[in-house]
């Protein structure tokens, strides 16, 4: 019996693995009842040898499908282990791991199996058990399967916080290529359906303090990279259109890991993109939280990312107009665009400057990256000495100065997201 | 040097500060007694807590601070970092100088070590919260050791009970020799005997156990994909000092 458990979580934990997405944050979910577990924050309860947050119990419940889609490693024409866990099994597993500390909760996905509707039941199954006989407050986060019906993503969305349909490729023409009998109406149906009542209930809850919780953690997303040929530009406006139609949490980026022999794909052994991706992420960070439109980060002139430096550093050099942006005067919206000073940092210059000029050793101490942000900045006791300075000069000195350490840092920032 | 000497305990070093502004020291150090050395060149003055004297720099505190920033002064004592009572003295002066709120002052040295021990405080009380592995006993207790750099426990007491709060569980700090037990009701602090050790005390694993630490190492390993490897990355985020106690790590 437990030889047999063993087996399977190794299969479905394997095959669920290519799903980025590993967030607990942002349900509401309180342990009220005096029950099992709570959402928060979100935390990592460990880190995998790739450096990747373990938050969920991440599986499959089952890895039989009945597509073929070329990048998949569960796809029906690949020579691999099936298996399958029961309802009861995937519930055991969640609650015996959330009450040793090991994880936030659980991350149901699944190949198809019969139909859409048959597997969407079974996921909603194991999420119903969780909460009503287990009294199970912790974070549930189940895959929308595309082509199940409204009635069961309405369920879905009452015991599920997050709910996530991927639209695994950017484009539509990749999609046709990659997974000829997927459509992407059938993954666009439950996102509008979701949204549509995650944006009633939540009118609803204005009204009643204590209408139920729909899906608290709202949707996400996630698209393949560089298993075909999209620029930056498609990949970032898709998810830009994603955002703004679907109310999106999240738009996870996920560099193609090959897992699979075939022409259409970049081939077995090719490396990750993970240098790429990153870059991604950083812009899908300045679109969200810095106040950046994701036209002025990537437009016809610029369709790819640079991969030497970061996308804000790359802006700020292409629009050198913006700068200098005085330190003790600029508007918190202005010291954000500059290069080397992240989100604390720019907190916590607006706050301190209400009770003294800055000058670079307070900027230093706080947190600013001075060797970027000279180039963009003026402070008390300096002027700015950097006036003349072409933009492809700055990015030489900076590039030159941390040559080495800027792509290994770069690398190590994958965790900010 | 004048050097005023307490308990270690939070009253204690509020007392200390209390004496200090009381007897209009300016140039004076807060230690804990235990770890004081005498030296020939200093006065030692041993301070006796009182909780009303600590209460009334709390009641202070509070006045001039935020909640947050009341917060930052109660994990920078738990930090038990040498010399960091000397900090807390310094910015206690600097707060009840002031007429206005001072804790986001960051060009001032006190406000800005304070804001970066109470981070590294605060980094230590999430690791604890997300490193606890809780392995269950016979007679159903959940109990964890932990040896966290600074003394977090009274910082991730909430967290645990309002999670766990259908279920016995202990988390005890191995370094300090102290822990936090929840029996259904609340929690309190508990002590013991060094020579029985965490383990034998919860008496034996249950049934069960072996193969959920199975379950969870087996996963922790699948989930990895070999491709990306970057063991940089996974130190940083799970340094070695922490593996002792970490499932997943100290079986592979
Ligand atoms: S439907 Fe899903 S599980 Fe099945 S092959 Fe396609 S991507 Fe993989």
């Amino acid at each position: 019996m437990s030889e047999r458990i063993r087996e399977k979580l190794a299969i479905l934990a394997d095959a669920a693995k290519y799903d980025i997405s590993c967030s607990s944050s942002g349900s509401t979910r309180k342990n009220d009842n005096k029950g099992l577990g709570d959402t928060g924050n979100g935390i990592c309860h460990t880190y995998t040898e790739d450096g990747r947050c373990v938050s969920l119990l991440k599986i499959l419940l089952t890895n039989f499908c009945i597509y073929d889609c070329a990048y998949c490693v569960t796809r029906k024409s690949n020579d691999i282990r099936r298996a399958a866990f029961t309802v009861q099994e995937v519930v055991d597993l969640t609650i015996n791991f959330y009450r040793r500390n090991y994880i936030e909760g659980l991350f149901l996905s699944s190949g198809i199996f019969k139909n859409a509707d048959y597997t969407m039941e079974r996921l909603v199954s194991v999420a119903k058990k969780l909460r009503t006989e287990h009294k199970f407050n912790g974070y549930i986060h189940l895959k929308s399967i595309p082509g199940a019906s409204d009635e069961l993503m309405h369920e879905a969305g009452l015991y599920a916080d997050r709910l996530s349909v991927n639209i695994e490729l950017p484009t539509e023409a990749g999609l046709k290529l990659l997974a000829p009998d997927k459509d992407r109406k059938d993954m666009i149906s439950p996102m509008t359906y979701l949204n549509n009542e995650i944006l009633a209930k939540a009118e609803e809850k204005k009204v009643l303090r204590h209408a139920p919780l729909f899906a608290p953690a709202g949707q996400s997303t996630q698209m393949i990279i560089g298993a075909t040929g999209e620029s930056d530009k498609e990949i970032m406006y898709t998810a830009h259109r994603f955002y703004k139609a679907f109310n999106l949490k999240r738009v996870y980026y996920s560099g193609y890991v090959p897992v699979s022999q075939d022409r259409r794909l970049p081939g077995m052994g090719s490396a990750v993109p993970a240098l790429r991706e990153n870059r991604l992420y950083q812009t899908d960070w300045l679109m969200r939280f810095y106040g950046f439109h994701v036209e002025e980060l990537l437009n016809d002139q610029d369709p790819h990312l640079d991969l030497e430096i970061d996308p804000k550093l790359s802006w700020a050099i292409r629009n050198l107009h913006h700068f200098p942006v005085d330190i003790n005067t600029a508007d918190l919206r202005l010291v954000l665009r500059v290069p080397g000073i992240g989100m604390q940092s720019a907190q916590k210059i607006v706050a301190a400057r209400k009770f003294q000029k800055l000058n670079w050793e307070n900027l230093r101490s706080i947190g600013v990256a001075i060797n970027r942000a000279k180039y963009f900045i003026i402070c008390k006791r300096s002027e700015y000495v950097h006036r003349d300075l072409t933009g492809t000069r700055i990015r030489q000195y900076i590039l030159a100065e941390s040559q080495s350490k800027f792509l290994k840092s770069s690398y190590t920032q994958l965790n900010l997201f | 040097m004048i050097i005023l000497l307490y308990d270690h305990t939070w009253p204690g070093m509020l007392s200390a500060i209390f004496e200090a502004f009381d007897r209009k020291l300016t140039n004076c150090m807060i230690r804990r007694a235990r770890a004081h050395m005498p030296s020939a060149f200093d006065q030692d003055i041993e301070v006796t807590t009182n909780t009303m004297k600590a209460a009334r720099v709390i009641t202070g505190l509070k006045k001039k601070l935020s909640a947050d920033g009341f917060h930052q002064f109660y994990a920078c004592f738990l930090s038990e970092l040498h010399g960091i009572e000397d900090t807390l003295f310094a910015y206690t002066r600097l707060i009840f100088s002031s007429k206005d709120r001072v804790e986001q002052a960051f060009a001032n040295a006190a406000v800005l070590r304070v804001s970066q021990v109470a981070k590294s405080v605060h980094r230590e009380k999430h690791r604890m919260e997300a490193f606890v592995r809780f392995r269950l006993a016979s007679d159903s207790l959940f109990f964890a050791e932990v040896e966290p750099d600074f003394n977090v426990l009274p910082l991730i007491l909430n967290h645990f009970e309002k999670r766990y709060a259908d279920q016995r569980w202990l988390i005890y700090d191995m370094k300090r020799n102290y822990g936090i037990y929840y029996d259904l009701e609340k929690v309190t602090e508990v002590t013991l005997q060094r020579t029985v050790g965490v383990k034998e005390t919860a008496g034996i694993f249950h049934e069960e156990e072996p193969l959920y630490e199975s379950l969870w190492n087996d996963y922790f390993k699948h989930v990895n994909i070999r491709e990306r490897k970057n063991t940089k990355l996974h130190l940083q985020h799970v340094p070695r000092r922490y593996w002792k106690h970490l499932t997943e790590k100290n079986k592979l």
